[in-house]
């Protein structure tokens, strides 16, 4: 529990990080540090993507799986790491 | 009993053959006999006559399978996109999601998870890597972006098309007008309307149609005038707002957030009397102040707020008397926001009229006409780089025009095969502009590149076009055909983007234009200024002969003689300007381009 906190500060602390968001495998936000309403809005939207981009993958490849994605925009980028149960999202502007 | 059965043939030959009843159904018995002759129809000669022979004969024969061709089309499958708004995740039933307390409650039980702890372990590590990956380097940098890019020279100036909207209605109707959504080529509106004499039929539909650019099956938008639109504007300061004019000679305006029907419309009493071909908005600070046209002669201002009756008035009398019998009907207008005093419309009569809005009497508005024309003025627009000159679209010519030359136009276009019926210069270049024509033919004209031809030529479609307008960035233009059918075409680059010296270049070719012209008015005074001088000489020499009387021959020898001469001296100057416009181009190192 300890650890999860101490990695989750030391992500926070690195240079143009803007937000942490911790989804489960149903979309329940269970960890943020964005306001309420913008939580449930990535929680929703990038669990679609990632299944999305997941069936992609294994489509392609039955044997290869999805390990990261990186959805770069003008403003920002989020990054999102998937795994069976949790989601680890985060949101950075790595030219402030 | 005996049966008779007799045998007909066509020649009347009947032969007999009983049989008795009783002998009906039972089995055949054969038996050989000689051959009988029953009849013998000898060849007549004479029947020849009726026939003529025929050599030699001429016979097709196809030795292939024969097949049928059957054309089928799939239904095509309606799909409408639409975004989801999600809202609240997947909670468990036991816990209300309302509820802070056991939202808090559940969270904290996941994080005691040990499943979740490893894997937070695991992608907290990933994902930091990314993130210093990202501090790092910067794989977006620009690495290059203080240098000119350098334009690379294309080969043909080329135009496509991007996407075509039909009416979706049965009944054809022409598209008549076109008007870009201001922010951005995202969204074209059309207005449309059968401008055919008596033409409208019961079933004819009156709606008119905002598009979205990507969907072309199904419009955006309807739009549902009580009488059909023959104008449609966007509001440049709010891309809500559209004014259109209608066939009934009423001015309406929506507003896309309110629906299909108009929020408001002008009084019948106070509106046009014929249909309103042109309605553009004006600048003001509220942006709610437009005016119209129509061959009713009238030009009418308009405040959106209050549509019961226009704001100011005017009638197109050139004789500066207000008499609406004596008016010019009006067909385009013309308003540059440079120039918010001034406006200019162009009429059926072939007459464009200059006007000043501020002047204090009706009868000082109108300020100048410009004739020219046969036809009338279907599009009329003022440079966007040269204000002070403007084209005209008419009958079977294009022609630029200068403010300060009134009896002729400084440029024209030579006399093309079929009427011409819309055209607009280009925002992006000040030497380019583009008609269209009735045989469905779309020009671009290019006068820095060629003057007797356009640069580029299109067949967009084989019916006749009636609209165009050009996007505000060059790129992009819709022409709006009789049949409903709106096509959205991509001009090449080298069409839109500035050359180099094009504005000294095009402000040259205007200079020299308008000079010529100057002087061949200034010729034309001289000339008027002797013939009348001369007359009064020969009026005051025969008061004193009495007897000298110039026969009617001499007179027309005399008149010829001049003429002559004039048209010489013209040619010699012409030839020196040709000259000089010869060694301008070969010297100047910006027009790269050669004439095909």
């Amino acid at each position: 529990m300890a650890e999860v906190e101490e990695t989750l500060k030391r992500i926070q602390s690195q240079k143009g990080v803007q937000a942490i968001i911790i989804v489960n495998a149903e979309g329940i936000p269970v960890k943020t540090t964005l306001d309420n309403s913008s939580t449930v809005q990535y929680a929703g939207l990038i669990h679609q993507l990632v299944m999305k981009a997941r069936s992609t993958v294994r489509d392609i490849d039955p044997q290869n799986d999805l390990t990261f994605l990186r959805v770069r925009s003008k403003k920002n980028e989020i990054m999102i790491a998937p795994d069976k149960d949790y989601f680890l999202i985060v949101i950075q502007n790595p030219t402030e | 009993q005996k049966k008779n059965i007799s045998l007909r043939l066509t020649m009347e030959i009947v032969y007999v053959y009983t049989k008795k009843r009783s002998e009906f159904g039972r089995q055949c018995n054969f038996s050989d006999k000689p051959a009988e002759l029953h009849v013998d129809i000898l060849p007549d000669p004479s029947l020849t006559d009726n026939f003529i022979d025929r050599d030699p004969c001429d016979v097709a024969i196809q030795c292939t399978q024969e097949m049928s061709e059957h054309e089928v089309n799939t239904e095509r499958f309606d799909c409408e996109p639409c975004g989801i708004n999600h809202v609240e995740g997947g909670w468990p039933k036991d816990v209300n999601s309302q509820e802070m307390e056991q939202t808090i409650r559940y969270r904290k039980k996941v994080e005691k998870d040990e499943n979740y702890v490893n894997t937070l372990m695991q992608l907290g590590s990933h994902m930091e890597h990314c993130i210093r990956q990202n501090n790092t380097i910067d794989i977006y940098q620009e690495y290059f972006e203080e240098e000119e890019i350098v334009e690379e020279m294309e080969g043909q100036p080329s135009a496509k098309t991007v996407n075509v909207f039909r009416d979706p209605n049965e009944v054809k109707r022409t598209a008549t007008s076109l008007s870009w959504h201001p922010d951005g080529s995202c969204k074209l509106a059309v207005a449309y309307s059968s401008m055919e004499f008596q033409k409208v039929t019961k079933d004819m539909s009156y709606d008119s149609y905002i598009w979205d650019l990507e969907n072309t099956n199904k419009p955006e938008m309807t739009l549902k005038p009580v009488s059909p639109l023959v104008c449609l504007e966007y509001n440049p300061k709010d891309s809500h707002i559209l004014i259109g004019g209608s066939y009934n000679g009423q001015i309406a305006y929506w507003d896309t957030r309110k629906g299909s029907q108009p929020v408001e419309m002008s009084a019948v009493e106070h509106s046009h009397r014929d249909p309103v071909y042109k309605v553009i908005w004006l600048q003001s600070k509220t942006g709610t102040d437009s005016f119209s046209a129509s061959t009713d002669g009238q030009v009418l201002w308009w405040d959106i707020r209050k549509m019961s009756e226009p704001t100011e008035r005017l009638v197109l009398d050139p004789s500066k008397k207000g008499n609406l019998d004596n008016a010019l009907g009006a067909f385009s207008l013309e308003f540059e926001t440079t120039m918010p005093t001034k406006f200019m419309v162009g009429t059926e009569q072939g007459v464009v009229v200059s006007c000043n809005r501020k002047a204090k009497t009706p009868a000082e508005k109108i300020v100048c006409t410009y004739s020219g024309h046969y036809g009338p003025i279907y599009a009329l627009q003022r440079n966007p780089f040269f204000p002070k000159n403007f084209l005209t679209v008419a009958d079977w010519t294009a022609r630029i025009w200068s403010e300060d030359i009134r009896d002729s136009s400084i440029m024209w276009t030579k006399y093309h095969m079929a009427y011409l019926s819309d055209g607009c210069w280009s925002p992006a270049r000040p030497s380019v502009f583009f008609t269209v024509k009735m045989d469905g033919t779309l020009d671009i004209w290019d006068f820095l590149f060629k003057q007797n031809d356009p640069t580029l030529s299109l067949k967009v479609c084989d019916e006749a076009l009636y609209s165009l307008r050009v996007q505000d960035n060059g790129r992009f233009l819709g022409c709006g055909s009789q049949l409903g059918t709106a096509t959205l075409l991509e001009i090449s680059s080298g069409l839109c983007t500035l050359q180099k010296n094009e504005k000294a270049l095009a402000t040259a070719m205007f200079e020299r234009e308008t000079k010529r012209e100057k002087i061949l008015e200034a010729c034309h005074r001289e000339m008027r200024l002797k013939e009348r001088s001369r007359s009064e000489q020969s009026k005051e020499d025969e008061a004193k002969d009495g007897e000298a009387e110039e026969s009617a021959e001499e007179l027309v020898a005399c008149a010829e003689r001049e003429f002559y001469e004039v048209v010489e001296a013209e040619m010699k100057k012409r030839g020196k300007d040709d000259k000089k416009e010869k060694e301008k181009y070969e010297g100047k190192d910006g027009c790269k381009e050669k004439e095909s």
